[in-house]
C-alpha cells in the first residue's frame, strides 16, 4: 500500500479543502516505512495539538494535499524523520512546545526551547515550570578531521538581519560542516491565537514573517474561510493577488540587490534598492501600507485599494520593468560578479526534491512547484503563472528564477488591476466550528496554515508553516565545500527566514 | 554598459530625498540626558548597531530601508556598524524574547559609553501585539536601558530617520543648564 493511500484508510475528519485523516496509533507507526517504500509522497510539515500529531503532505502526481493525525499515547508518536530528514526539525520542535517525543527519531535535541521561557511544553496543554538554573549549552554535532576548527557566529550577526546561530567547522578556507541553531526569535505566537476569534488572531498571521504579511496572512485567511464555508468577495480575491505580487517583488528586488551587494558590486545594490522604494511607496498610496500588513483579513481585505492606487502602482511597476533588463546585462557582463555567483552554493536537484524545498530554492534546483499552480487557487486558475525553472542549482540559478518571476508578477498584476471586479471586499464571518486549511505561494514558497474552530469560533488549534522550515536544512547542504568567505552570499541566495520558522 | 550609467548618474540630480523635520520636543527630552562629556565624544555622527531582538523581520526591512539611496542615511553621519564595539546607538527591533535577552546584554556591554539605546517599533516599544506571552519579556525596556522610542509596526523610514536626527540634533545643542 502506497503511503497515501495508507493515510486515507484513516477516518475522515470533515477538513476543508484539503482532507484530514485521523490515523489509530499503530496505523502512524507503519508511515515511516510507507514513506520510505514511495518517495513520491512529499512532506510539507508537521505539529501538534495536546495528545496529537500532525502531519502534512503533498502528493506530487495528484498534486493535492493530504493532512494525517494519531493520538500521541502516553505522549510518544512513531517519528518520520528516518523516511523524510525535513521531518527533523518539526519533531524537534514538537518536543519542545507540545512536550510529544517523537519515537525513532533521527534528532531529538532541544530546538526552540533554550531553557529560558521559565516552563516546559508552553502548548501541551500542562506545561511544567521550571525553576531558575543555568540554561543549558547547546550541543553541536561533531566534524572530525585534520585541521578543523570551528566558527561560532550570532546570534547577533554583522548586518540588519534577525538573530540566528550558525557553528562552521572548517578545513582550511572550507566550510566542512554548517549547523544551525535557531530559537532566538521565538516569539509564542501560536499560543497567543488560540482561544481567539480567526479575525483577531490574523495579526499573528501577519507578523509570522514581516516579509511574508501578505503570503501568510492569505494563507491564514483562506484556512479560516474554508473552515467556516466563507466565499470571498471577487474583489478581495483579485486584490489579495495585487499583493501577494508586489510583496514578491518588493523582495525579489531586495535580494538581487544583495545578491550583488554581498559580492561587493554596488551599482545594482542601488537601483535595485531604488525601484524597490518606489515599489513600496506605491503599496502605501494604494494600500495605507508600505509592506501591506494587516490589509488581508479572514473574510476579504481592508480597506479597498485606495483612488489612485492602481495608477501609483502600474506607475512603480513600469520602472521595474523597464530598467530589469538593462540590470541583467550588467549581472551577466561583469565577471567580478559572475565569478562569485555561478557555481556558488550548488544545491542539489536530488537534495531539493528530497525536502520539497519550495518557491525559488526549489525551482533553482529544477523542482517544478508553485502553489499558485498546483493544487492552484484562485484568482491564479483564471491567469496561471509561468512556471521560471532554473537546473543550476547555484546561487546565479536562484537569481535568474527570481529575476524571472518579477516580470511574471508585474504582468499579472497589470492583469489583475485592468479587470478589478466592482464590488465589496469584506464580507463577515459566521461564528461556528470548522477545519481549514490552505497553501499560498509567497515570494519564498509555499505557506502552509491549518486551524480548527470551535462551536464559537473560536481557534482551538492552530499551526503556521513557513517554507524556510524546508529551505534552511538545504543552506547546511549547499555551503559545504564552499569557502566561509562566501556564507553571505550563499545564504543571501536562500533568504530563509527566522522568525517565520521560530514561531 | 555600466560605464555611461555611472557617468549618467554623475551628472543627473541625485534621488536622495529631503531631510524630513525633526520634532524639537524629543531634542530637548534627549538632550537632558546627555552629560556634557557625553556631548563632545559623539559628536556630529553616530555609529548603530542593528541588534533584533525578536522581531518579526518586518523592522528589519524598513531599517534596510532606510540606507537605500532614497533616504541615504549616510549623508547625516549616521551609518551601521558590524559590531556593538563600534557603536555608539543600539537600534533594537522586536519584543525582548526571552531567548535573546543574554545576547542583548553581552552587546549592551560591548558598546563602549557614552551611548544610546533606541527601541524601534510596536514590539520594541512595549511587547506590541506579542505582550503576554511566555517567549517574551514586554518591551527593549525590560532588558536594556531605552533613550528614545520609535513607534509603528513598523515604523517607516521618516519615522526612523525623525528619531536618528533627534538623536545626532540633541547632541549638537548646547548642554542644559
Ligand atoms: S513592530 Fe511590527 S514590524 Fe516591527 S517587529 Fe513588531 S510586528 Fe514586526
Amino acid at each position: 500500500m502506497t503511503a497515501a493511500a495508507l493515510i486515507r484508510t484513516g477516518a475522515p475528519q470533515g477538513a476543508h479543502p484539503f482532507e484530514r485523516f485521523l490515523l489509530a496509533a499503530g496505523t502512524w507507526a507503519g508511515l515511516p516505512a510507507a514513506l520510505t517504500a514511495d518517495p513520491s509522497l512529499a512532506f510539507l510539515g508537521m505539529w501538534a495539538e495536546p495528545g496529537m500529531v500532525h502531519a502534512a503532505f503533498l502528493e506530487e502526481g495528484a498534486n493535492a494535499v493530504l493532512l494525517a493525525s494519531a493520538p500521541a499515547e502516553s505522549g510518544r508518536y512513531a517519528a518520520l524523520s528516518p523516511a523524510r530528514p525535513g521531518a527533523i526539525r518539526f519533531e524537534r520542535m514538537i518536543r519542545d512546545l507540545w512536550a510529544l517525543t517523537a519515537e525513532g527519531a533521527v534528532d531529538l535535541r532541544p530546538w526552540l526551547d533554550h531553557g529560558r521561557w521559565g516552563l516546559e511544553g508552553p502548548l501541551s496543554g500542562r506545561p511544567a515550570a521550571i525553576l531558575g538554573g543555568e540554561p543549558p549549552q547547546p550541543e553541536f554535532l561533531p566534524a572530525e578531521g585534520e585541521g578543523i576548527h570551528q566558527i561560532p557566529v550570532g546570534p547577533i550577526h554583522a548586518g540588519v538581519i534577525e538573530p540566528g546561530h550558525f557553528r562552521f567547522h572548517v578545513q582550511g578556507e572550507l566550510v566542512v560542516r554548517l549547523e544551525q541553531r535557531f530559537g532566538y526569535t521565538h516569539k509564542g505566537t501560536l499560543s497567543l491565537m488560540l482561544g481567539k476569534p480567526a479575525r483577531a488572531a490574523a495579526a499573528f498571521a501577519a507578523r509570522l514573517s514581516g516579509d511574508s504579511t501578505v503570503a501568510h496572512g492569505w494563507a491564514f485567511a483562506a484556512a479560516a474561510e474554508a473552515a467556516l464555508g466563507v466565499a470571498v468577495p471577487p474583489r478581495a480575491v483579485a486584490l489579495r493577488a495585487v499583493m501577494g505580487e508586489l510583496e514578491r517583488i518588493h523582495n525579489h528586488l531586495n535580494d538581487w540587490g544583495f545578491v550583488c551587494n554581498d559580492a561587493a558590486f554596488a551599482y545594482p545594490h542601488a537601483r535595485c534598492g531604488w525601484l524597490r522604494e518606489g515599489v513600496l511607496r506605491a503599496c502605501a498610496a494604494a494600500f495605507g501600507h508600505r509592506l501591506m500588513m494587516d490589509r488581508v483579513l479572514p473574510g476579504g481585505i481592508a480597506p479597498d485599494i485606495a483612488p489612485g492606487g492602481a495608477e501609483a502602482i502600474l506607475a512603480a511597476l513600469e520602472a521595474v520593468e523597464r530598467e530589469t533588463p538593462a540590470l541583467m546585462r550588467i549581472y551577466e557582463s561583469h565577471a567580478s560578479l559572475q565569478d562569485r555567483v555561478v557555481g556558488t552554493g550548488f544545491l542539489d536537484p536530488v537534495l531539493a526534491a528530497r525536502f520539497a524545498a519550495g518557491g525559488f530554492v526549489g525551482r533553482g534546483s529544477a523542482r517544478r512547484f508553485d502553489a499558485r499552480r498546483t493544487p492552484g487557487y484562485a484568482p491564479y486558475d483564471a491567469m496561471v503563472p509561468a512556471l521560471a525553472v532554473e537546473a543550476g542549482g547555484d546561487v546565479d540559478a536562484r537569481v535568474r528564477v527570481r529575476v524571472a518571476e518579477l516580470g511574471t508578477s508585474i504582468s499579472l498584476v497589470r492583469r489583475l488591476l485592468m479587470t478589478l471586479p466592482e464590488g465589496e471586499t469584506l464580507v463577515p464571518l459566521p461564528a461556528q466550528a470548522g477545519e481549514g486549511s490552505a497553501l499560498i505561494e509567497g515570494f519564498r514558497g509555499e505557506c502552509l496554515a491549518w486551524l480548527r474552530l470551535d462551536e464559537g469560533g473560536l481557534i482551538r488549534a492552530v499551526f503556521l508553516r513557513d517554507p524556510s522550515w524546508l529551505q534552511w536544512p538545504l543552506l547546511e547542504a549547499a555551503i559545504e565545500g564552499n569557502i566561509v568567505a562566501d556564507f553571505p552570499i550563499c545564504n543571501k541566495s536562500f533568504n530563509c527566514s527566522y522568525s517565520g520558522v521560530d514561531l | 554598459m555600466l560605464w555611461p550609467r555611472l557617468a549618467r548618474a554623475l551628472l543627473g540630480k541625485p534621488l536622495t530625498d529631503p531631510a524630513p523635520p525633526v520634532p524639537q520636543e524629543t531634542v530637548a527630552a534627549l538632550g537632558e540626558r546627555l552629560a556634557a562629556a557625553a556631548r563632545t565624544r559623539l559628536g556630529r555622527s553616530l555609529s548603530i548597531r542593528e541588534v533584533d531582538s525578536g522581531s518579526c523581520n518586518g523592522c528589519e526591512l524598513e531599517v534596510t530601508a532606510l540606507q537605500n539611496v532614497a533616504y541615504d542615511l549616510e549623508r547625516f553621519g549616521l551609518r551601521f556598524v558590524a559590531s556593538p564595539k563600534h557603536a555608539d546607538v543600539l537600534l533594537v527591533t522586536g519584543p525582548a524574547c526571552r531567548n535573546m535577552t543574554e545576547a542583548m546584554q553581552r552587546a549592551l556591554d560591548c558598546t563602549p559609553d557614552p551611548k544610546w539605546v533606541v527601541a524601534v517599533g510596536d514590539c520594541a516599544v512595549d511587547g506590541g501585539v506579542f505582550k503576554g506571552s511566555y517567549a517574551v519579556e514586554g518591551g527593549v525596556g525590560a532588558v536594556l536601558p531605552v533613550d528614545l522610542l520609535i513607534p509603528g509596526c513598523p515604523p517607516s523610514p521618516e519615522q526612523l530617520l525623525e528619531g536618528l536626527l533627534a538623536l545626532l540634533e540633541a547632541e549638537a545643542a548646547p548642554a542644559p543648564k
